[in-house]
């Protein structure tokens, strides 16, 4: 814990705290303050919010259709997590250990599809996944395939696309886990007679746990807040929890609802964090 | 602060400062019309559907009226519920379509219109007059209007589809696309069922519900955006969808048709507004009247392939679009046709059955 009020503490660092502090009020609490009122209040005739509180809203949560469409949104996040952490971690080490010149050239290769729009990439997406685009296009030149696979509009597309999507997002906090390793701890474990293998084990992947922990969190809290991918790659078949709720903001017009669902996920999330820290920190976190 | 000038951190640096532009650089399209302003010649704000901008008729109403006008687009009728109602937007002319217009109204957001500033609202269609929600001609004007259809390949699906029930024959499993609307989709539901595709009771949504359920396997996919795209590359063969994308498809596929079904489905048209809020009533009304004005019009229904509410547009139109029903329906199909209205707290019911249906 950081003594804020101790005299030992440079000034700035305290401006610096209460800086964030300020910041992380006007611009998470008190927005949250909002959509907690909301997903308290009734839903207008025509839309809009209506302040007449109640619980309607949190008990519309008990459906099971509810827990049916939290359950998938979780189990594709989780895949994503799991899919770009075993793509990642390769990738990451890598460029870690790439000579500074190349590292260069592959941190930007890495965050190229950052300069397009996330739904543009998505709509590629389409073009390649179609009953005449490119993947098809190609198995049936080489054979692999005779007629055309029906891939676009899939659980796979939807999978796909988020795995395309949030992997930089994994690779990222890798690299910078992965350059904290020296060097010098790989060359002893070889000197210890480990084989390749035994030395990731049992030193690398121990000691990138927090670019894990930190690229889990940024993959799976977005992909399990999705709506654009399960809407275009999906073609909307499956219900996910990130759909459910433009559809209750932007369709139905039920704000508190939406409201409602938005906390619920929050909550997932948080619960969700909570137990990663612990098993993966042990005792050294809050 | 020696380590900022250790290279790698600059590094860093430098690619947080490309995602966070890059994030930025997405955001930063939707800017709103309050922003700064010299206000020199006056400014007129336009908020209306992506595909319905068209820069040259906006350039040709600058030149001749020497003012400027400010586009700005959302892509459904809530988005522009949502961003009217939280109050001084700026914008001046909107477009919802019919029932969004009825709901407006109702609100307060729409400001009455002086029709003698808008003599082309003479010109209507005479089955876009007085119609439900705006039963005095008070606060919106028709603009374009079409038909909800199926618009299919003929190659494969030789016989004409007359009824609904061809979205639910199994020989076409899989090349189905339905809109990805809750109302539209329980609207043809309700249709095929012999009910209003306004019905608010429970049990007819239903109903509605167990057929869509029942059709869902045969679906490939929902969407309202990509099946004319989904028609042309032959993914599907049958599309549940507007008109004016599937006119739009035949320019490019003749063997691509469209047809109404004998239940009837969704009438609509998107409908010029001013808005209660707007600065400039009068240039608004001026710019309402232009975009109905004859050769405007006529021009914006061959680029779209909507039809017009100005009557006088239907004539002048090439026989090729005139005689399209996907642009203009025949007569007779008209009284089989419903105007969609607020279902009320009936949504709920929709939307509980819409978000069943998409858990199947």
């Amino acid at each position: 814990m950081i003594h804020l009020f101790s005299h030992s503490l440079p000034l700035s660092v305290k401006y610096l705290f209460w800086g964030a502090s300020f910041f992380l009020l006007l611009f998470f609490f008190l927005p949250l303050l909002v959509v907690l009122g909301v997903s308290l209040a009734s839903r207008g005739l025509y839309g809009g919010v209506e302040w007449i509180a109640t619980l309607d809203n949190y008990r519309r949560l008990a459906d099971p259709l509810m827990g049916i469409i939290f359950f998938r949104s979780l189990i594709f996040a989780s895949l994503a997590t799991i899919v770009c952490a075993v793509i990642g971690f390769p990738l990451a080490y890598m460029v870690a250990r790439a000579s500074p010149r190349w590292q260069l050239l592959l941190l930007t290769l890495v965050m190229i599809p950052f300069w397009t729009n996330f739904l543009v990439r998505t709509y590629a997406w389409i073009l390649l996944l179609r009953a005449d685009g490119l993947v098809n296009a190609f198995l049936i030149w080489f054979g692999i395939q005779s007629e055309p696979l029906s891939l676009l509009f899939t659980d796979f597309a939807v999978a796909l696309g988020l795995i395309y999507g949030y992997l930089p997002f994994m690779v990222l906090p890798l690299i910078v886990a992965i350059e904290r390793i020296s060097p010098h701890l790989e060359e002893a474990a070889y000197d210890l007679y480990a084989s390749v293998g035994a030395m990731f084990r049992h030193v690398v992947l121990p000691l990138s746990k927090p670019g894990f922990v930190a690229g889990g969190v940024l993959v799976f809290i977005p992909s399990l807040g999705a709506f654009i991918t399960p809407y275009l790659l999906g073609g909307g078949q499956k219900m996910m929890i990130g759909t459910l709720i433009q559809q209750e903001f932007l369709v139905s017009r039920d704000w508190p609802f939406g409201s409602a669902l938005s906390f619920a996920l929050m909550g997932t999330a948080l619960i969700l964090w909570f137990l990663v820290s612990r098993t993966s920190f042990g005792k050294s976190l809050p | 602060m020696t380590h900022l000038h250790n290279p790698r951190i600059k590094v860093f640096f430098f690619l947080l400062w490309c995602v966070f532009g890059s994030l930025l650089g997405s955001c930063s399209n939707s800017s709103s019309p309050s922003e700064s302003e010299e206000a020199v010649p006056p400014t007129l704000y336009y908020y209306t559907w992506s595909d319905y901008v068209d820069s040259e008729i906006m350039a040709a109403f600058e030149a001749s009226y020497g003012v400027r006008v400010v586009v700005d687009t959302f892509s459904s009728n809530e988005e522009l519920l949502a961003k009217v109602q939280t109050g001084m937007t700026g914008y001046d002319v909107a477009v919802p379509s019919d029932f969004m217009a009825g709901i407006m109204g109702r609100l307060g957001l729409l400001a009455e219109l002086d029709l003698s500033r808008i003599p082309h609202s003479q010109d209507l269609e005479p089955h876009l007059t007085h119609l439900p929600f705006d039963p005095t001609q008070k606060f919106a004007i028709p603009y374009l209007w079409g038909t909800v259809g199926i618009g299919y390949n003929a190659e494969i699906v030789t016989e004409v589809p007359t009824s609904w029930d061809v979205l639910w024959d199994p020989q076409y499993s899989g090349r189905i696309s339905m809109l990805n609307d809750q109302r539209e989709v329980f609207g043809l539901a309700l249709r095929a069922l012999g009910h209003s595709l306004n019905s608010r009771d429970p049990r007819i949504i239903q109903e509605a519900k167990k057929r869509l359920i029942q059709q869902k396997p045969l679906v490939k996919a929902y969407t309202s955006e990509l099946y004319d795209h989904l028609l042309l590359s032959g993914d599907v063969v049958l599309a549940h969808g507007w008109g004016g994308p599937v006119a739009r498809a035949m320019q490019e596929d003749s063997s691509i048709r469209y047809a109404i079904p004998q239940e009837g489905g969704t009438i609509w048209t998107d409908c010029l507004a001013v808005l209660a809020s707007s600065q400039n009533k009068t240039l608004a009304m001026e710019f309402i009247n232009y975009l109905l004005s004859d050769q405007v019009a006529l021009q914006t229904s061959t680029r779209l392939l909507f039809a017009s509410a100005n009557r006088h547009v239907r004539h002048q139109l090439p026989a090729k679009i005139r005689d399209n029903i996907a642009v203009y329906p025949p007569d007779e199909v008209l009284s089989r046709m419903e105007w969609m209205e607020d279902v009320h707290e009936a949504i709920r019911d929709y939307d509980r059955a819409w978000t069943e249906l998409k858990v199947h």
